[in-house]
């Protein structure tokens, strides 16, 4: 297979793969203001999340420095020409980052209070530009015949790309209601379960309306036939209908699933869309970058091909393997109890 | 070039300047640290010594603390590259791209995913399983810190490369992989990091036996500290030395430059201390001090070695690279900050084998002037490796990748200067709270008692469990 095809099918891979695990990161962090009583329970939210949000956010270093390697002309323009979002989207990140190991150092509710907020809207904030960011590459940004950026901030923020950002918001939260239906016992996973089926409609009619504005962006703006984007964008329609009539249902784990698909089929669509371009110009279609004009030589794409085919696997099994150990879900009533004994309880053991 | 561009670069660059130094302050305790925890509950692991345990808990925390915010920065540093240097990044993208690529893949993975396994896992993986996690957690950091060097060394000595159509394509990767400059700076950043965790653990024992608590609990921790830092920091400052050998093999500027050396010389005396001699019209320092022979011994192992001037060497450059340019780098930034750093080295082997000494003798504990000395040269290992790193970046200059691409070409030009100053405002003022929040936190825990209660039972002693 070509090589550029395949770092394009791993990019969109390794996105995926951040918005389906950081999409619940993002998600619970989001729902971190409304869903918890007390301060025990906004414990147990982040307790769901202290294990493994710093290894989603892998899947973001990956794709970046992925893009570098494989397509620098992409990587350079498009880092260059979303300076400003990406500005906010790492203050987003770092304050995000920071509340999950800073929060506990102190009892005083003020400090909680400020470390619970900075998470909530650090996810909020890093979501939505995602959503908007991703967005704009199929969307088209202005792009000279150097292939360079020659826009400002307000070029990314179009009605198509503002309902994708809300609707990988609206998916992320519902996303991360789900998970926590999973993660959680008692009280909590109910209230998260009520908040999964009060976001189910509005997250599944915002992200259906986006799926299909992308097709028809990719038709109408990158010269794609309805074939092939029309298939994820269908699929992932499928998923989140599902999502909400299982969420409804109470089939917790099946809506999870569900859910975890559409953040999927989101890339999926967006990427199938750009394909064979990897930005669009606005300004002249002939400047768009594709995968061919932005990418590296085949001997550094083959030497990072063979890295990724045997690193990739290994990753996906340590990672999963992370979940396993981490299986057991969280207390939502009992206080502090010792976690040998809950995870015991948990499985009927 | 137009003064407003000018300016963007110089602002590129001070952004740079700033967020490298800064995701430094944290990266060298964690690469020394992670191995270092590894080894005291690998001390729990084999002597069954609750001692270590509690060790390995306090100083875990310490590492925890510090490793969210190098993930943090270290985010910022990846997305700089477009951001600010779109140029640059696509001029390198082929080669500088993979090994950042193969360390996201290879070594960051492993890291961030073990260690939350680690923080979380101490009851629920089994003791060996769980031993286990800590030390791949360490393998990652250094894994990490190789692809990492492979690629600022490339942009130190290219290799394995060369330059078609206006960029530059990666030929071997073995080549870029087992460059001799990389194997030098990553050995010189390994032991930077361990003398880092080592000098750390050492003050914050001294500070607690200052304290007469927990004597027996931290006059452990400062022998291990010890056993590290003594041989650590005596090996690194010979390696240091070597590695500037090395270094005038492939920019013999750097070297000159960091000695103010503009006239070729043979044997050559090494200026201690100087004042003036630092730009092109005053090249005769007003005031210095020598040593006679000693540059000729460190840039060629023989005393009466020749080191080629910066005059001779900007001719040279003037030759092979073109006329009408300064191929000088900035010559009082990388003379003080080579000076800072091996003076800053030395300090530190001294207060380490004094601590050996006075362990020895069993006095370390009373000898309350020099505890209080162990606390202050925590200091020194941050000083040593920031004014290290402005040495090896700024000595490069006017290059960015070296012979290959100067700075000045390399910077994004849709770009504005006003973007990149507001980027630096808000980096800035976001880097200096979170820095006084994390000294505030890490102070106040390594102050603290560590954990008393031990063991299975132990839940709440554990750094960073959210339930």
């Amino acid at each position: 297979m070509d090589l550029q095809i395949f770092w394009f099918c791993l990019i969109a891979f390794f996105w995926a793969g951040y918005f389906l695990l950081e999409g619940f990161d993002f998600g619970v962090g989001m729902l971190l203001p409304f869903l918890p009583r007390d301060e025990r329970e906004r414990g147990v939210m982040f307790g769901a999340l202290g294990p493994i949000w710093d290894g989603n956010e892998v899947w973001l270093v990956i794709a970046g420095a992925a893009t570098f390697a494989a397509f620098p002309a992409w990587y350079g323009t498009m880092f260059s020409g979303f300076y400003l979002a990406l500005l906010l989207v790492l203050f987003f990140l770092i304050i995000r980052v920071v509340s999950f190991e800073w929060r506990e150092k102190s009892e005083s509710p003020r400090w909680r209070a400020t470390w619970m907020w900075a998470n909530t809207v650090g996810s909020f904030g890093a979501a939505l530009i995602w959503g908007i960011g991703l967005s704009s590459l199929l969307y088209g940004l202005p792009i000279d015949s150097d292939g360079d950026f020659t826009g400002n901030l307000v070029d990314l923020f179009r009605p198509y790309t503002v309902a994708a950002g809300v609707a990988v918001v609206l998916l992320f939260a519902f996303h991360g209601a789900t998970f926590l239906t999973l993660r959680t016992t008692g009280d909590l996973s109910e209230r998260a379960a009520a908040a999964a089926r009060r976001l189910a409609i509005p997250a599944a009619v915002v992200g259906a309306l986006a799926l299909v504005w992308t097709v028809a962006v990719a038709v109408d703006r990158n010269d794609k036939d309805l074939f092939p984007p029309l298939v994820p964008s269908a699929l992932g329609i499928a998923a989140l209908a599902l999502a909400a009539l299982l969420v409804f249902a109470r089939r917790s784990g099946a809506a999870f699933t569900m859910t975890a698909l559409g953040a999927v089929l989101f890339v999926a669509s967006l990427f199938t869309g750009l394909y064979p371009r990897v930005m669009v110009s606005s300004t002249d279609f002939a400047n768009s970058l594709t995968i061919d004009s932005a990418s590296s030589s085949h001997y550094a794409l083959g030497v990072m091909t063979v890295v990724a085919l045997i690193v990739t696997p290994i990753i996906l099994l340590y990672q999963g393997w992370t979940y396993y150990v981490f299986r057991h879900r969280l207390g939502g009533e009992e206080h502090a109890a010792d976690p040998v004994e809950l995870s015991a309880r948990k499985t009927g053991a | 070039m137009s003064p407003l561009a000018s300016t963007a670069v110089d602002l590129a660059r001070v952004q740079f300047a700033m967020t490298s130094l800064y995701h430094f302050l944290f990266v060298p305790l964690t690469l020394g640290l992670a191995p270092l925890v590894a080894v005291m509950q690998t001390l729990w692991y084999r002597s069954g010594n609750e001692d270590w345990l509690r060790l390995t808990r306090f100083f875990g925390t310490l590492l925890l603390i510090n490793f969210a915010i190098g993930v943090a920065t270290g985010l910022v540093q990846e997305f700089q590259f477009g951001m600010n240097w779109s140029i640059y990044s696509e001029f390198v993208g082929d080669v500088f791209g993979a090994p950042l690529a193969i360390e996201g893949l290879a070594a960051f993975a492993l890291e961030a995913t073990f260690l939350g396994l680690w923080i979380f896992g101490w009851n629920r993986l089994s003791r060996r399983l769980h031993l286990a996690t800590i030390w791949l957690v360490a393998l990652g950091t250094w894994l990490s810190a190789y692809f990492i060097m492979a690629a600022n060394s490339w942009m130190q000595r290219p290799v394995g490369s060369t330059v078609t159509d206006g960029r530059a394509e990666l030929t071997s990767v073995w080549q870029l992989l087992t460059n001799r400059f990389t194997l030098w700076a990553f050995s010189h950043v390994i032991l930077v990091g361990l003398t880092t965790a080592a000098m750390a653990i050492f003050g914050v024992s001294c500070w607690h036996l200052l304290r007469r608590r927990n004597m027996d609990l931290f006059r452990r921790a400062a022998k291990l500290a010890l056993i590290v830092a003594v041989p650590v920091t005596a090996v690194n400052l010979g390696l240091g030395s070597e590695f500037g050998v090395v270094v005038t093999d492939y920019q013999p500027m750097k070297i000159a430059s960091t000695e103010a050396q503009w006239d070729t010389c043979q044997p050559c005396a090494f200026s201690l201390f100087q004042i003036g001699g630092f730009t092109e019209s005053d090249q005769t320092p007003a005031f210095s001090i020598q040593i006679p022979g000693l540059l000729s011994f460190l840039a060629t192992n023989s005393f009466s070695g020749e080191v080629t001037g910066m005059n001779d060497l900007q001719s040279e450059y003037e030759r092979r690279y073109g006329r009408g340019e300064s191929y000088v780098p900035p010559v009082r930034t990388t003379y003080w900050a080579m000076r800072i750093m091996a003076y800053a080295g030395t300090l530190m082997f001294l207060v380490a084998a004094l601590g050996a000494f006075l362990y020895w003798r069993g006095r370390l504990d009373r000898t309350r002037w020099f505890l209080w000395l162990g606390v202050f040269s925590i200091a020194l290992p941050w000083v040593a490796a920031l004014s290290g790193w402005v040495l090896t970046e700024v000595g490069r200059q006017p290059w960015i990748v070296f012979g290959l691409l100067k700075t000045a070409d390399a910077n994004s030009p849709s770009v504005s200067s006003w973007t990149i100053g507001l980027s630096i405002g808000v980096l800035a003022t976001l880097y200096v709270a979170l820095a006084v929040v994390d000294f505030v936190l890490m102070r106040r825990y390594a102050t603290t008692d560590p954990p008393e209660s031990l063991g299975e039972g132990g839940e709440e002693a554990l750094p960073a469990a959210g339930y």
